[in-house]
């Protein structure tokens, strides 16, 4: 061998071993699967206890895939439909139904766990299950109007008030989830053709957009505690006022934010099973595991977002300090998807340029 | 003779070039092909690259990157220059805190500069600026520097006995000395600042997008995989012209002549500049991670560790307590700095000895979207034995590749400057191969060698942008980890993230301090 061959020999057997050991964490037994895998987004989260609950009763493991947010999540899920990164696929809402049910990735199952299901979320396919569902509502820092004597806003109208100038700050709709929800809100309060003079009018008045929820709670939004924000009403979520109350360090007897019952939206997250999924009878046991109490009694905890089973108890600090509005706003579905597109780029052209 | 040297430098380039094959060509041609295909054919997406959008988003994403790096490079020389030329009490952790800025996930800094600027500053471009000048000191300090600590004093002390003015002898026979050095840390800061994400979706707010941002829209958002494949190749193409440039540049400017010398105590004038220059660094680099410690404390209207101590509690953000995230990112920067030098050394070994082509390989992922590579990921190591899209392995494979870049750089100058004439003088009077490795060429290399290793491991321990598509819930780093809490409501929340974030902070500096111990050791009397 000469020494050429020798040391071309070498790199190739040091670049296998470079892939061998890389390989080694993959290789999934697929005979007889151990484990279930859910791909959901990044605000998916639940209980120790409840998760451990779920691997005794089924002896299979629970491994959690996070995608992002939940649009980010379906996509990737798109990218690789029929030959998906997990079994079930959690996080679908409302506004993105229509595009989950379009790209074949799910299939049909029917839990049998659906009749404990109340019949305003039910929907018209087997393709999901309905999981979940969260208001989307302005939120007040309550501080701010009680030092200035000045009453929060009550309804969507208020907003575009000098009174109320340059203290909204909202999410983009192209890139943020309670963005989009806030401006169906919109054009089901004020209609397909009102809502663009609503904007208009919310833009004469200082509405500061920006690209994400973490910003502008966190970070423009005077009523988080810790924030350096200097707006006192944001789009964010009906529990949210809960949020600050359980995660204070000395939780106060009353929440120092409140949401507006007013001009609230609400979205259903469903589940469905994956098309080509490694374990979908594990996919069908964690479904049914899902609408089951212990799981749906969690839900608020975990994840700020209420049940849709039947007589589950809410925690105390959601009866005290959050929000279940009434009477919500909705925009059906398939309209949500013809328009969507459309509806942002005129929300982009009113608001942002 | 010759044709063993051929033999073994083509060895050394295929080690790079094998790693790069499997995990950076082989899933972005994945996602092109999955993006681009229509029918039989190929659909290429022309009309997206004549767009007036795209012409806009790419003028931007271009002079930002450039504005952002000559700026980066004024304020980090001078402190290149006191920190490889002096010795004064604080240095090394002076050199620490060099390097905190690098690892801290861009959400956070975000954050400590929305609170810090003062108002009407946030969202403008002189936000996004500030930002990447802060996050990119590093590069210049380090690279540089590293190269700086190697140039003959004597030079300069001859030049001054000839007459030239300090000034003069900077303009006229340093910088050209630094050239090299110059050029590569320059490169990197360009294409970091060029394929920025982070700084601009936060700071940049809704109206200012460079290319990378726009992929990542295009291609995790809207779903329009044949826009951000257009994009992806546009950005590609501009890096790979870069990394040309710069290779030409460096290789044309390379001086071999490197001797290490013993950092001086700064006297008389000297003494005024340094205290000036690591003063006024230190000052504007330490506030950031202040605002982030204070933060960290702040608990209710008082100061607490309370934050600190729920790092080791189960909490409803994460499927792990807190404290996991740091010993995952432990592993895993462990994990990535191993793979970035084994197939970094081989790869700067190469460049050195004129490959320059390897260079340019090695740099290319630099330039490619996190994002169409993660979707890459996805559909190209989706059996076994590569079924690894689900696996942990995957985390520190894909901070290599962003890691790979900087050993390269901090070894490639070093090994062309290694200075010929001492090998040919230890090879006459009889020393083997071996032995001029062992006794030259490696004392040589250690510092250079541990600025790699630390770069490695600094840019594995921050590296958010691919992890956070790979990364498992149960696995999470500590940058994802903050970047869940950041995304709760509640001020608990905000305070775990801070404490994660001084934590993480802490590591880097640790890091930092030990390895120059370390240096220090080795190189004592």
């Amino acid at each position: 061998m000469t020494t050429r061959a020798r040391a071309l020999s070498l790199a190739v057997a040091l670049a296998a071993v470079a892939v061998l050991v890389a390989g080694c964490g993959g290789g999934e037994d697929e005979a007889a699967p151990t484990e279930v895998v859910l791909l959901t987004h990044d605000s998916f989260a639940i209980s120790k206890d409840v998760k451990q609950r779920f691997e005794r009763e089924s002896g299979l493991r629970l491994r959690i895939l996070q995608g992002g947010d939940a649009n980010e999540t379906l996509n990737r899920a798109l990218l690789t439909a029929g030959d998906p990164q997990g079994d079930v696929l959690f996080g679908i809402d409302d506004s993105v139904l229509s595009r989950a049910l379009e790209g074949d990735l799910l299939e049909d199952y029917r839990p049998d766990a659906l009749t404990t299901v109340e019949g305003a979320f039910l929907p018209q396919t087997d393709l999901v299950t309905p999981i979940d569902h969260g208001e989307v509502c302005l939120n007040v820092d309550r501080g701010w109007f009680a030092e200035r004597g000045l009453a929060p806003p009550e309804r969507l109208e208020d907003l575009t008030e000098p009174r109320y100038r340059d203290l909204l700050v909202v999410e983009n709709p192209a890139t943020s989830s309670p963005g989009l929800a806030f401006l169906l809100a919109t054009v089901a309060r004020f209609g397909e053709d009102g809502w663009q003079d609503y904007w208009r009018a919310l833009r004469a008045n200082g509405v500061l957009a920006v690209d994400g929820w973490e910003e502008a709670y966190t970070q423009q939004f005077s009523g988080a505690s810790g924030s350096p924000g200097k707006r006192p009403i944001v789009v964010s979520y009906a529990t949210s006022p809960a949020a600050e109350v359980i995660f204070a360090a000395r939780p106060p007897a009353e929440a120092p934010t409140a949401a507006v019952e007013d001009g609230c939206y609400r979205q259903v997250e469903y589940a469905g099973i994956l098309r080509g999924a490694r374990n979908e009878q594990g996919a069908r046991e964690l479904l049914e595991f899902m609408l089951s109490e212990p799981f749906q009694a969690d839900v608020p905890g975990s994840m700020f977002v209420y049940p849709v089973r039947e007589g589950v108890e809410l925690p105390p600090a959601f009866v005290e300090h959050a929000l279940v509005p009434d009477d919500p706003l909705s925009v059906p579905a398939d309209e949500i998807d013809e328009n969507r597109d459309h509806w942002v780029d005129e929300w982009t052209e009113i608001v942002v340029r | 003779m010759d044709r063993d040297r051929r033999a073994l430098n083509a060895a050394l380039a295929a080690v790079p070039l094998a790693f790069l094959a499997v995990f950076f060509a082989w899933p972005l041609l994945a996602i092109l092909e999955r993006s681009l295909r229509s029918g039989d054919g190929f659909d290429l997406p022309w009309d997206v690259l004549t767009q007036g959008s795209t012409l806009e988003i790419a003028w931007f994403t271009l002079w930002q990157a450039a504005v952002s790096t000559g700026i980066t490079l004024v304020a980090g020389l001078p402190l290149a220059w006191a920190l490889a030329r002096f010795s004064f009490r604080g240095r090394s952790l002076v050199e620490a805190l060099v390097l905190v800025p690098f690892v801290l996930p861009t959400v956070v800094v975000a954050t400590a500069f929305l609170a810090l600027l003062p108002d009407g500053v946030e969202h403008t471009v002189w936000a996004i600026l500030l930002a990447h000048v802060f996050f990119n000191v590093a590069v210049v300090v380090r690279v540089v520097g590293a190269f700086w600590a190697g140039l003959d004093p004597r030079l300069g002390d001859a030049a001054a006995t000839l007459g030239a003015s300090p000034l003069e002898r900077h303009a006229r026979l340093t910088l050209p000395l630094l050239a090299p050095a110059v050029a590569s840390a320059a490169s990197i800061v360009f294409l970091f600042c060029f394929t920025s994400f982070g700084v601009i979706v936060v700071l940049g707010g809704i109206r200012y997008a460079t290319l990378e941002s726009e992929i990542y829209t295009q291609a995790a958002r809207l779903f329009d995989l044949r826009a951000a494949a257009a994009l992806a190749l546009l950005q590609l193409a501009a890096v790979a012209v870069t990394v040309v440039v710069s290779g030409v540049l460096e290789r044309r400017l390379g001086v071999r002549f490197a001797r290490r010398a013993r950092p001086a105590r700064p006297v008389g004038r000297e003494r005024v500049a340094v205290g000036v220059i690591v003063g006024l660094s230190t000052a504007l680099l330490a506030l950031p991670p202040l605002a982030l410690v204070l933060r960290s404390l702040r608990v209710g209207d008082g100061y607490g560790l309370d934050h600190f101590r729920s790092l080791a509690h189960e909490t409803p953000a994460l499927l792990v307590p807190p404290w996991h995230a740091v010993a995952n990112s432990l592993l895993f920067a462990l994990g990535a700095a191993a793979i970035a030098l084994a197939i970094g050394i081989p790869a700067a070994v190469a460049v050195a000895r004129g490959r320059g082509g390897v260079d340019a390989l090695v740099m290319l992922p630099l330039g490619a979207s996190a994002a169409m590579l993660g979707f890459g990921f996805l559909l190209a190591f989706d059996d076994p034995p590569l079924d690894l899209r689900s696996s942990p392995a995957i985390v520190p494979i894909a901070q290599s590749l962003v890691a790979i870049p900087f050993v390269v750089r901090a070894l490639a100058p070093a090994l062309r400057a290694s200075d010929v004439r001492l090998r040919e003088a230890a090879a006459v009077l009889g020393a083997s191969p071996a032995r001029i490795r062992r006794e030259i060429e490696l004392p040589l290399l250690a510092r250079p060698l541990a600025v790699a290793a630390g770069l490695a491991f600094a840019v594995a321990l921050g590296e958010f942008g691919a992890t956070v598509f790979v990364a498992r819930a149960d696995w999470p780093t500590v940058p994802v980890a903050i970047f869940r809490f950041l995304g709760r409501p509640g001020a608990d929340n905000v305070g775990t993230a801070m404490a994660l974030c001084v934590v993480l902070m802490g590591l880097v500096a640790a890091t930092a301090l030990v390895s120059e111990r370390a240096l220090a050791r080795r190189a004592g009397p």
